[in-house]
C-alpha cells in the first residue's frame, strides 16, 4: 500500500473509521501508473526537461555531478527517517546531531586525530545522540516531537558551547575524499554512498520481517503488539539508525565543507522531512517507499540546482520546498475528495 | 485541581529559588526594579507562548509563530518607513491583521484538509519567512527609518513599566478569561483533551482549531510589531528559532503536547522560567551560548517530568479514537492508554 501518502487514517471524528475495501483492485500496470512515484518520476522528468530548455549550463556531466550534493547528504538520512516515519515517529534532532558530530570531528582533528579517526568519532557521535533520543522515545514512552525539539536545541546548544562563534578548521588532507572524493569518472563518493544506502534500505524495509514489523507498527501499534512485535525495540533501533545516518553525513557534509560551525545544516530537519514526505511516505505513519524517497531526493535536488542556476537566491528557494510539501499533502486529499464526491 | 495547582506553585517555587540562588552570585539581580527588567524582556516570549498554548491545547501544534513575527513585524516596519503619516494605531492592527490572515491559512489547512498540524506549519514556517525575504529584498530597516513613534510607544513607562509589559498583562489576562470563560476556550480544551467526546458533545473540533490558529497568528502578528520596535531593526531572520522558545515554555508550564491540559498561569511561569535563565547568565558570567542547551535540556525533564503527571492521569473513559487511528504526536499516549 505505497500508493497515495499521508491521506488513510483520519477518519470524521463523528463516525466509526471507514475503511473502504475494494472488491478487486485494478490491473497491476494501472496500479503501478496511478502509484504515487510513477507521478514523482513523471515531475522529475518533466523538471529535468524544464532546467535543460531554461540554462544552456544544466546538461553538462559535471554540473549535474555537482548538483548530487545539494540531496546527497539530506537523503542518507531521509532513508533512516522515512522508516522512523513509517513507524509513527519523527527526529527533529537530525540536523543538531550533524552539527554536535561535526564539532566533535573538528575537536579531534585540531588533536591530531587522523581521516579514520575522524570518520569513527562522527559515526560515534552520530549513533550516541540517536541512543539519546531511542531511551527518550521509547526506552521512556514520551512523544519523539517533542523529545527531538528538546534534543535538537540540546546537541546544537552543545555544539554552540564547545565552538561559540569561532569554527574549526583544518581536517587532515585525506579526510577530504569523503566529501568531494571521485569514484569513477563524474561519480562523487558521496553519490555512490548514497546509492549503495538507498539499495540498503530498500531490502531493509521491503524484503525483511523487520521492514514489515516497522509498517505494522505504524498502521496499528496495538495490533503490533498484540502479535508480538517487540514494538519499542523496534523504535529504539530506528531512531539508532537515523542517529547513524546523522552521523554519516556529518562525515561527508564536513569533509566537503573542509570547516565546522555551530550553525553548519540549520534547518536541514525540514528539508529531510520534506523529502520524505514529498516521497510519498505517509507523515501518519504505516506506508511508504525507499524508492518514493529516492526519487524525492532527486526533485528536491533539480529544482534547487534549476533556481540555483537562474540565480534564485535559497531563501526563495525555501518557498518552493515548503510549498512543494503542503501541496504534495493537500493535492492527494484533495483529489480523493473529488472522487468521493462523483 | 490539586495536582495542577502544585505544578504551578512548584514552578513559582523554583523560579523564585533561581532567583535568589542568581542574586547570591550577582548582587541587585533579584531587586524589584531588575525584575521588572526580566519581565519586559520576556513580554514578547510570554505572548507568544500564549499563542503556542491555545494551539497545542487543541492537540496542534504552530511551528510557523516566528517566521509570522517576522513577517508581519517585516510589513509594518516597511510601512511605517514608507509611510511616516500613518497612525499607529492602524499599523498595530495591520500588524495583528497580517497575522490572523498568515493563522488562518494554517487553521485552514489544518481544518479543511485534515493536514497533520505539524507539517502544515513546518512548510508554512520557511514559506514565510520567505515571504518575508522576497518582501524586503534582504533589506533592513533601520531605526532611522522608522517614526519615534512607532519606536517609542512600547517603551513609554505607564505606572512603572514600560507600555510593552503592559501588553503581556493585558495578552494573559485576556487569554485567561478566553481559556476560562468562553464557549472557544472551553472547546479548545475538550477538542484537544479528547477529540471524539468532543464530537459527541457538539464541539465542532475542526473550526476550534482554525479559530486556535487564527488567534495563535494575530498573537504572532502583534509580537511582530512589538519585535521590531523593541529591538528598533527590521530584518528577515529576526526571531529566528523562537518557535521553539514558544515550546518549551509551554511544556515547561506544564501543557501537555498531547493536548487538553495545561493553564495560562503555567505558561507565563514557563516563560519567566526561561527570561530569568536568558537574563541571568551573562550576569553570572556564563557564556550565552550555552542558553540552546539549557533550553534544551530543560525541555527534556519537562516532558519527562509532564509524562509521569499524565501517567496518574487515571484512565479515559470514552476511548480516543483519533489516538488509536495513530498520528505521530498522539502515538505515544496511545501505548500509555
Amino acid at each position: 500500500m505505497s500508493a497515495i501518502p499521508s491521506t488513510s487514517p483520519q477518519p470524521e471524528p463523528s463516525q466509526p473509521a471507514r475503511r473502504a475495501i475494494p472488491d478487486r483492485l485494478g490491473t497491476p500496470l494501472r496500479r503501478l501508473l496511478a502509484s504515487w512515484e510513477v507521478l514523482l518520476l513523471g515531475v522529475a522528468v518533466a523538471i529535468f526537461v524544464f532546467n535543460s530548455l531554461a540554462s544552456p549550463y544544466f546538461l553538462d556531466a559535471w554540473n549535474l555531478s555537482d548538483a548530487t550534493f545539494n540531496f546527497t547528504e539530506k537523503a542518507m538520512i531521509a532513508f533512516a527517517m522515512a522508516l522512523l516515519v513509517i513507524a509513527g515517529e519523527i527526529d527533529l534532532s537530525v540536523a543538531a546531531i550533524i552539527a554536535l558530530a561535526s564539532t566533535a570531528m573538528g575537536a579531534a582533528a585540531q588533536a591530531g586525530v587522523g581521516a579514520a579517526g575522524l570518520v569513527a568519532i562522527g559515526v560515534c557521535v552520530g549513533l550516541a545522540c540517536g541512543t539519546v533520543n531511542g531511551v527518550l522515545v521509547s526506552g521512556m514512552k514520551l512523544p519523539s516531537i517533542v523529545v527531538t525539539i528538546g534534543t535538537m536545541s540540546l546537541f546544537r546548544g552543545l555544539s554552540y558551547i564547545v565552538l561559540g562563534d569561532k569554527a574549526y578548521g583544518g581536517y587532515p588532507a585525506d579526510f577530504a575524499f569523503f566529501g568531494q572524493g571521485y569514484v569513477v569518472w563524474v561519480f562523487s563518493f558521496e553519490f555512490v554512498l548514497f546509492l549503495v544506502l538507498a539499495g540498503l534500505f530498500a531490502v531493509l524495509l521491503h524484503a525483511t520481517n523487520f521492514g514489515r514489523q516497522v509498517k505494522v507498527i505504524g498502521n496499528n501499534e496495538f495490533a503490533a503488539r498484540f502479535s508480538g512485535i517487540p514494538v519499542e525495540r523496534i523504535k529504539f533501533i530506528l531512531f539508532l539508525l537515523t542517529g547513524l545516518m546523522s552521523g554519516i553525513a556529518a562525515v561527508c557534509l564536513t569533509s566537503r565543507l573542509g570547516s565546522t560551525r555551530p550553525s553548519i545544516a540549520q534547518g536541514w530537519e525540514l528539508e529531510v522531512v520534506t523529502m520524505v514526505v514529498l516521497g510519498g511516505v505517509s507523515i501518519l505513519g504505516g506506508s511508504g517507499t525507499i524508492g518514493g524517497v529516492v526519487i524525492a531526493a532527486f526533485v528536491m535536488g533539480l529544482v534547487t540546482f534549476g533556481l540555483g542556476l537562474l540565480n534564485v537566491p535559497g531563501i526563495v528557494m525555501s518557498i518552493f520546498i515548503g510549498l512543494l510539501l503542503i501541496i504534495t499533502i493537500a493535492l492527494p486529499i484533495l483529489a480523493r475528495r473529488i472522487k468521493a464526491r462523483s | 485541581m490539586t495536582l495542577l495547582k502544585k505544578r504551578e506553585t512548584l514552578l513559582f517555587l523554583i523560579i523564585a529559588l533561581m532567583v535568589i540562588a542568581f542574586s547570591t552570585r550577582a548582587p541587585g539581580f533579584g531587586n524589584p526594579r531588575n525584575l521588572a527588567v526580566i519581565f519586559n524582556d520576556t513580554a514578547i516570549l510570554i505572548i507568544l507562548a500564549l499563542a503556542q498554548m491555545t494551539v497545542v491545547l487543541t492537540k496542534s501544534i504552530d511551528l510557523s509563530v516566528a517566521a509570522n513575527l517576522a513577517f508581519s513585524g517585516m510589513a509594518v516596519a516597511m510601512l511605517n518607513a514608507a509611510v511616516p503619516g500613518l497612525p499607529l494605531v492602524l499599523l498595530i492592527l495591520l500588524a495583528i491583521g497580517i497575522g490572523a490572515a498568515l493563522g488562518a491559512i494554517n487553521g485552514f489547512l489544518v481544518w479543511r484538509l485534515e493536514m497533520p498540524p505539524i507539517v502544515v506549519t513546518l512548510g508554512t514556517l520557511t514559506i514565510y519567512r520567505g515571504m518575508a525575504f522576497v518582501l524586503s529584498g534582504g533589506a533592513w530597516v533601520n531605526a532611522h527609518q522608522m517614526t519615534p513613534e512607532f519606536l517609542n510607544v512600547p517603551r513609554l513607562a505607564v505606572a512603572g513599566l514600560p507600555v510593552l509589559s503592559w501588553v503581556a498583562v493585558l495578552v494573559v489576562v485576556l487569554v485567561y478569561l478566553m481559556a476560562r470563560y468562553t464557549p472557544f476556550g472551553r472547546s479548545a480544551y475538550a477538542a484537544g483533551g479528547n477529540p471524539v467526546a468532543a464530537v459527541y458533545a457538539g464541539i465542532d473540533v475542526g473550526y476550534t482549531r482554525f479559530l486556535a490558529f487564527t488567534l495563535s497568528g494575530a498573537l504572532a502578528g502583534l509580537s511582530g510589531y512589538l519585535w521590531v520596535s523593541r529591538y528598533a531593526v527590521a530584518y528577515v531572520d529576526i526571531a529566528i528559532g523562537f518557535e521553539l522558545d514558544s515550546v518549551a515554555a509551554c511544556v515547561i508550564g506544564g501543557i501537555s503536547i498531547a493536548g487538553g491540559v495545561g493553564s495560562v498561569i503555567g505558561t507565563v511561569l514557563g516563560a519567566l522560567f526561561l527570561g530569568v535563565i536568558k537574563n541571568a547568565l551573562p550576569v553570572i558570567g556564563i557564556s550565552p551560548f550555552t542558553q540552546m542547551a539549557i533550553s534544551g535540556s530543560v525541555i527534556i525533564l519537562a516532558v519527562v517530568f509532564n509524562a509521569r503527571r499524565e501517567r496518574n492521569r487515571g484512565r479515559i473513559i470514552l476511548r480516543n479514537r483519533a489516538a488509536e487511528d495513530g498520528g505521530p504526536d498522539t502515538i505515544n499516549k496511545a501505548a500509555l492508554a
